[in-house]
């Protein structure tokens, strides 16, 4: 009887994995076949031309020099503002903040801040930064914008990788005669750093890709010369995606989805450095 | 000659947890002294005092004088960084820090702001040996700490404390982690070390509380029952609370 109802046992058990299983490899599929679409697609479009040369011919021709650049700079002007800042108020609220009313109010902030749809921190920066400081439509203007939606995720991962650092290393470095800051400094962050950095780089990859956020506040539809100044508009590759994809009639679909192509490949790098980063920290990591 | 003075020394934790009442002790310089006593009678809150490292706690009242030296400690105008390197403490799971093993024991010093290589170097060399355990591991220095066993580690816990030559050594159940070997080796440089520093020792058994203690106090529910010279207390205690725990009536 026993021996019956084990070989049963055995067979859900099986069933069971199985199941995961095709699930697991179900959530795999799209995103092999959105990279996989977009390659075989967009890989003919891809030449030194494509990529260091200007559109012409109304974006019909030509490269997307300009957008490649201008998000670069987009994403270095967020890094700029998102991750001095975010670092610091992650340091504050995991190494300093005492458990209190206004801590609680910081952190529900912060949750609600990743919630906001981007459109809405479009809007906010059109208001704050391009219209009520005047710096108009520009890299600074969306750079800012950018940061402000990233912050929270650069705030929560930075956290989050400065409470994993074992409490007992604080202890110790603070009865050897360290301060709170020199065991924070040579000690916690320096354990935290991978972690630190691969939330600053999720954070950054996703300003990368954002359209609606600089849609009002720097991103311009078509420059003739590459942005010199913080304050000029700039092309972008998501937005330069949108536009060529929705408004300019009798667009060649190579040149759109070699721009996809790009833009994939800028975002994925990113997430693989990330990547990187954090095995390599988990195989030296003492603790 | 007494080192340490505690005067009427009361404290309570925020969450209710440990807590003194009214301590009056005298600690004498070069002698080993235990705090012994069940779980949750205030040795580790008394440790944690004379280096002030409930500073990190919610502490929610203190009362009452620790004078080291005939300085009070417990002034908020006391230089708390310079206090702990005066007064090292062993903590009873090692905690190496993520790091060499050169650079756990140097990195006292560097933080006070010692740069030197050579007076770095030295203090590795003296230390270890001092902790009894330059001989094991003189050539893996620069390995990380925690490739370490339990027991070098604990001694390399100890050589880090020593490193900054402190003239008080606090150790909280030094012991608790390790075998029969390596706690051996442990007591054994506590006999060394108690001829330059004051050690202030929480053992981990009653047994090692007597192989080791020169005085010894007997804390019970925050309170300090009984204190005395070692050999009397653990062969002739004069209250019968602490003879009760010393036979294993509790506790």
């Amino acid at each position: 009887m026993t021996k019956i109802f084990s070989r049963n046992r055995y067979l859900v058990q099986r069933v069971g994995f199985a199941l995961i299983t095709l699930m697991a490899l179900a959530t795999v599929t799209p995103i092999i076949g959105v990279i996989a679409f977009i390659l075989l697609k967009g890989g003919s479009a891809i030449s030194w031309q494509f990529l260091s040369g200007f559109p012409f011919d109304g974006m019909r021709a030509g490269g997307i020099l300009p957008a490649i650049v201008g998000t670069l700079y987009l994403t270095v002007g967020t890094a700029v503002f998102s991750v001095p800042l975010g670092i610091a108020a992650a340091i504050y609220l995991s190494e300093y903040a005492k458990d209190n009313q206004w801590t609680r109010l910081i952190r529900l902030a912060i949750i609600n801040l990743a919630g906001i749809p981007s459109v809405v921190y479009g809007l906010f920066g059109l208001g704050l930064f391009v219209l009520f400081l005047k710096f108009g439509t520009s890299i600074l203007a969306a750079s800012l914008t950018l940061s402000i939606m990233t912050l929270p995720v650069i705030i929560s991962t930075a956290e989050e990788a400065l409470r994993a650092v074992p409490q007992s290393f604080r202890t110790v470095s603070i009865s050897l005669g360290a301060t709170r800051w020199e065991t924070i400094r040579r000690i916690v962050l320096k354990e935290a750093l991978p972690g630190i950095l691969t939330g600053v780089i999720l954070g950054l990859e996703r300003a990368a890709g954002e359209t609606a956020p600089i849609l009002f506040t720097g991103a311009a539809f078509f420059l003739p010369r590459l942005p010199n100044s913080p304050f000029d508009a700039t092309m972008a590759l998501p937005y330069h995606l949108f536009v060529i994809s929705t408004q300019v009639p009798e667009m060649p679909v190579q040149i759109q989805y070699g721009t996809a192509l790009v833009l994939l490949v800028f975002v994925l790098t990113m997430n693989l450095t990330a990547t990187v980063i954090r095995s390599r920290a988990r195989a030296k990591r003492q603790w | 000659m007494n080192k340490i003075s505690i005067q009427n020394l009361s404290l309570q934790y925020a969450d209710g947890a440990e807590s003194l009442r009214g301590i009056n002790m005298e600690i004498p310089q070069n002698a080993v002294t235990v705090l012994f006593g069940p779980a949750g009678g205030g040795k580790s809150t008394l440790l944690r005092c004379l280096n002030r490292l409930n500073d990190l706690t919610d502490v929610k009242t203190s009362s009452g004088s620790i004078f080291i030296d005939g300085e009070d400690i417990l002034s908020p105008n006391i230089d708390v960084t310079a206090l702990r390197r005066k007064v090292g403490m062993v903590f009873a799971r090692p905690v190496p820090l993520p790091m060499s093993i050169r650079e756990n024991v140097t990195y006292g010093l560097e933080v006070s702001g010692e740069k030197r290589r050579s007076k770095l170097d030295e203090a590795v060399e003296r230390s270890l040996k001092l902790a009894a355990i330059w001989d094991e591991i003189k050539d893996r220095l620069d390995e990380p700490a925690v490739a370490l066993s339990g027991g070098q580690q604990q001694r390399v816990c100890l050589a880090r404390v020593l490193a900054l030559q402190p003239e008080i050594i606090l150790l909280d159940e030094p012991t608790s982690g390790l075998d029969p070997i390596s706690t051996g080796k442990v007591e054994e440089a506590l006999q060394e070390l108690k001829k330059e520093f004051t050690v202030i020792l929480v053992p981990h058994s009653v047994q090692q509380a007597a192989r080791t203690a020169d005085y010894a106090a007997f804390f019970l529910s925050g309170q300090l029952i009984e204190y005395n010279v070692g050999k009397s207390i653990f062969t002739a205690p004069k209250e019968k609370k602490t003879e009760d725990y010393i036979m294993g009536r509790f506790g």
